[in-house]
Parts: C-alpha cells; sequence; structure tokens
C-alpha cells in the first residue's frame, strides 16, 4: 500500500536517543518498548547529555548498545549501587539503572533494598518477566506460584520453593522510596502511562525527592514458550492479578 | 476523515504482530514474502490509517513512522518539552 507522505506532517518517528543499532531481543520483547519510551521521555525532556544510565545482567546486557546516553555495566544484581557511585560523584547528573527480576529481585536483592532504603537520588527501573530470560527461562524469585519455568517443570511449588516476591511493594515501605509504581508496555495505552511515570521520576529526581522506582510487567515470548501475542494474553490474565499495575506509592505533592 | 500513514522498516522488523494487534483500523498485516532475517513482516494493507500512532507506541524494535495529514490551522510548535526542562 503506497501513500503519498509529501502532505502529511510528522507524528511519530523512533526517539533520536535510541541508536540506530538493531535489537538483539526475541520478537516481540517488552524490553524494547521499555527501552524506546525511557529514551523517547529522555529526548523530549532534552537530558540526553545529562543522563546516565547503568546497564543490568540478563538480556538487557546490551541495553548500552541502544540507550545512546552515557551507560555504565554493572555487575549481576549490582546495577543500582553502580548507579549510587555515579550519582554521589555526579549529582546534577539523570541517572537510572534498568534491571531484569533476576538481577534486580534475586542476586541484586541487597543492593536493591539498601539503595531504596539510602533514598539514592535515582530512577531504578525494573523489567519484571517472571523468569530469567537470558539463561535459558529459570524460576527467578518473580515467579509465579505454578508456573512452569526449566528448573521448575513440575510448576513452581510455593512450600519449597516460596512465594513469588513483590519487591516493589517491598520497597515501597522504605521511607527513602520517593515514588514507587507498577506499569506495563503492552498495548499503546499502557506505553503512555508509563512515559508519564518516566517523566515523573526524572522531575522528581530533579528536585532531589529521593528514589523513583518502577516496575514494568513485561513479557518473554521465548522463555514462557508462546508467540508474543499469547505472551502479552498470558501476562494480563495471570501476571496482572498478582502484579497488578498502578501506582504504589505517591507522594501528596505529585498527586 | 482524518487520514495518515506507515512508513515500517521492514528489515527491522521481527514480525511480531503488536502492531497488527493494536490497530483499531485493521489497517495492518504480516506479508506473505519474508526479510533478510527470515521474518515476515508488517506491512499496511488498507488505505485507512488515521495516523494514531498505537502501532509506533507498542513496536518493540521502533520499526515504525507515522505520518498524519496536516490540519490546516494547527498548533504551530512541536509537543517538545525540553525548553522546560534542559
Ligand atoms: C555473578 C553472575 N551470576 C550468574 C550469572 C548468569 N546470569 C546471566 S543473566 C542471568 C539472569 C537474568 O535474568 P533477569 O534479570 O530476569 O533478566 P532477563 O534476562 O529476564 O531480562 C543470570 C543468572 C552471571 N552472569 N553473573
Ligand atoms: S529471552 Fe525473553 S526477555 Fe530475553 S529477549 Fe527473549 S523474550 Fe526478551
Ligand atoms: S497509525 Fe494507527 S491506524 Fe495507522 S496503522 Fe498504525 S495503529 Fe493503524
Amino acid at each position: 500500500m503506497e501513500t503519498k507522505i509529501d502532505s502529511m506532517e510528522l507524528v511519530y518517528a523512533k526517539p533520536e536517543t535510541l541508536t540506530d543499532t538493531p535489537m538483539h531481543y526475541c520478537p516481540g520483547c517488552g524490553h524494547g518498548v521499555a527501552h524506546k519510551i525511557l529514551m523517547e521521555v529522555i529526548d523530549e525532556m532534552g537530558i540526553t547529555e545529562n543522563t546516565i544510565g547503568v546497564a543490568p545482567v540478563g538480556c538487557s546486557v546490551f541495553a548500552y548498545m541502544y540507550m545512546n546516553v552515557d551507560m555504565q555495566e554493572a555487575a549481576h544484581g549490582r546495577a543500582s549501587a553502580a548507579a549510587t557511585g555515579i550519582k554521589r560523584v555526579l549529582p546534577d547528573k539523570f541517572v537510572f539503572s534498568y534491571q531484569g527480576d533476576g538481577d534486580l529481585a534475586a542476586i541484586g536483592t541487597a543492593e536493591t533494598i539498601h539503595t531504596v532504603n539510602r533514598g539514592e537520588n535515582i530512577l531504578m527501573v525494573f523489567i519484571n518477566n517472571g523468569i530469567y530470560g537470558m539463561t535459558g527461562g529459570q524460576m527467578a524469585p518473580t515467579s509465579l506460584a505454578g508456573m512452569k519455568t526449566s528448573t521448575s517443570p513440575y510448576g513452581r511449588d510455593c512450600a519449597t520453593m516460596g512465594t513469588p516476591i513483590k519487591m516493589t511493594e517491598l520497597i515501597a515501605n522504605l521511607p527513602g522510596a520517593y515514588y514507587v509504581t507498577r506499569q506495563s508496555v503492552h498495548t499503546p495505552a499502557a506505553v503512555r502511562k508509563l512515559k508519564k511515570a518516566i517523566k515523573a521520576s526524572f522531575e522528581a529526581q530533579k528536585q532531589k525527592k529521593g528514589t523513583c522506582f518502577i516496575e514494568i510487567v513485561s513479557n518473554c515470548p521465548s522463555g514462557w514458550k508462546m508467540t508474543p501475542l499469547e505472551s502479552n494474553d498470558w501476562m494480563e490474565k495471570n501476571m496482572f492479578p498478582y502484579y497488578t499495575p498502578g501506582d504504589i506509592k505517591v507522594p501528596q505533592e505529585m498527586k | 476523515m482524518i487520514t495518515g500513514t506507515v512508513i515500517i522498516a521492514t528489515e527491522i522488523c521481527k514480525g511480531c504482530e503488536l502492531c497488527i494487534a493494536s490497530c483499531p483500523q485493521n489497517s495492518l498485516a504480516l506479508s506473505s514474502s519474508i526479510n533478510r532475517k527470515g521474518y515476515r513482516y508488517a506491512e499496511l494493507v488498507l488505505d485507512n490509517c488515521t495516523g494514531c500512532i498505537n502501532c509506533a507506541l507498542v513496536c518493540p524494535d521502533s520499526a515504525i513512522t507515522v505520518y498524519r495529514q496536516a490540519k490546516p490551522a494547527k498548533r504551530a510548535s512541536s509537543p517538545s518539552l525540553s525548553a522546560q526542562t534542559a
């Protein structure tokens, strides 16, 4: 279908702060959307030159190849600790960490809790797909009750494996947490909401308010062994009742 | 009637179909041919696109650019927020 674009105005293009490097993510993976929206907000706020991101270990280990801001790679689980150091040395920069659930809620649990408890003035982005995506779909602390993974082939048994950890509710209890929200990227409406949350977080960071924490409930079509559309559907039916999208802690002045 | 169109980077597209599901106009479908990566890619198959940008928002590979018919007396500036926050 050929249509003339000469007489039309451009209404949406890939954000400039996202590089042209093709992403290595599996088709339909939420990581790509999350990267894009984060960069879009940075573009719109005009803070590309003033932002430093910290990439994790996990599928998004190469985030620095796609995010065209200054980036630092961290050891597995330690992104928020690395971001702490960066923010303290360069307090006028906008600093964010970006981590999966295996990274943030398993090996990095201590760093996550203490970063928020100190109220570090950073944005923590937490991609929760209920699984270790990169290494082959092993069970994560976030895997749902009964969820079949490569290391829980009969389903997660909470009696022996614990119940899925709600990291976001947990850290919201800490006084250092300023703004805590759970979002998703699977529909246009969800993407628009996430955009607002990211913008609000960077605005709060500018005012040195404390830690902003955004969980993004996301899909892992490969790990869940589904098509991208099936995975988003499954996520809505199974992940959302437990990890329900919405704000968890909103300061009075932001309401 | 609002008219719009999309340009899809077919060599970047991985055929995930998320855009197809998000299009309120059912303007998009998967191609019958494949790109160099071996994926069938999203294509505009109807001329009823309104330029709503839904497809572009959910595209994980940022493969979609959206255009819309300019309304004659419309806002002069783009919705950039940079001045306020730089
Ligand atoms: C110290 C250390 N331990 C273990 C690993 C192996 N490892 C790589 S990625 C990963 C899990 C990543 O899962 P998650 O954070 O959920 O991200 P996803 O891949 O799902 O996006 C593990 C355990 C490692 N690289 N380094
Ligand atoms: S393994 Fe899962 S999380 Fe990793 S890129 Fe593929 S779909 Fe995304
Ligand atoms: S811009 Fe909107 S109407 Fe046009 S193809 Fe994309 S989703 Fe469909």
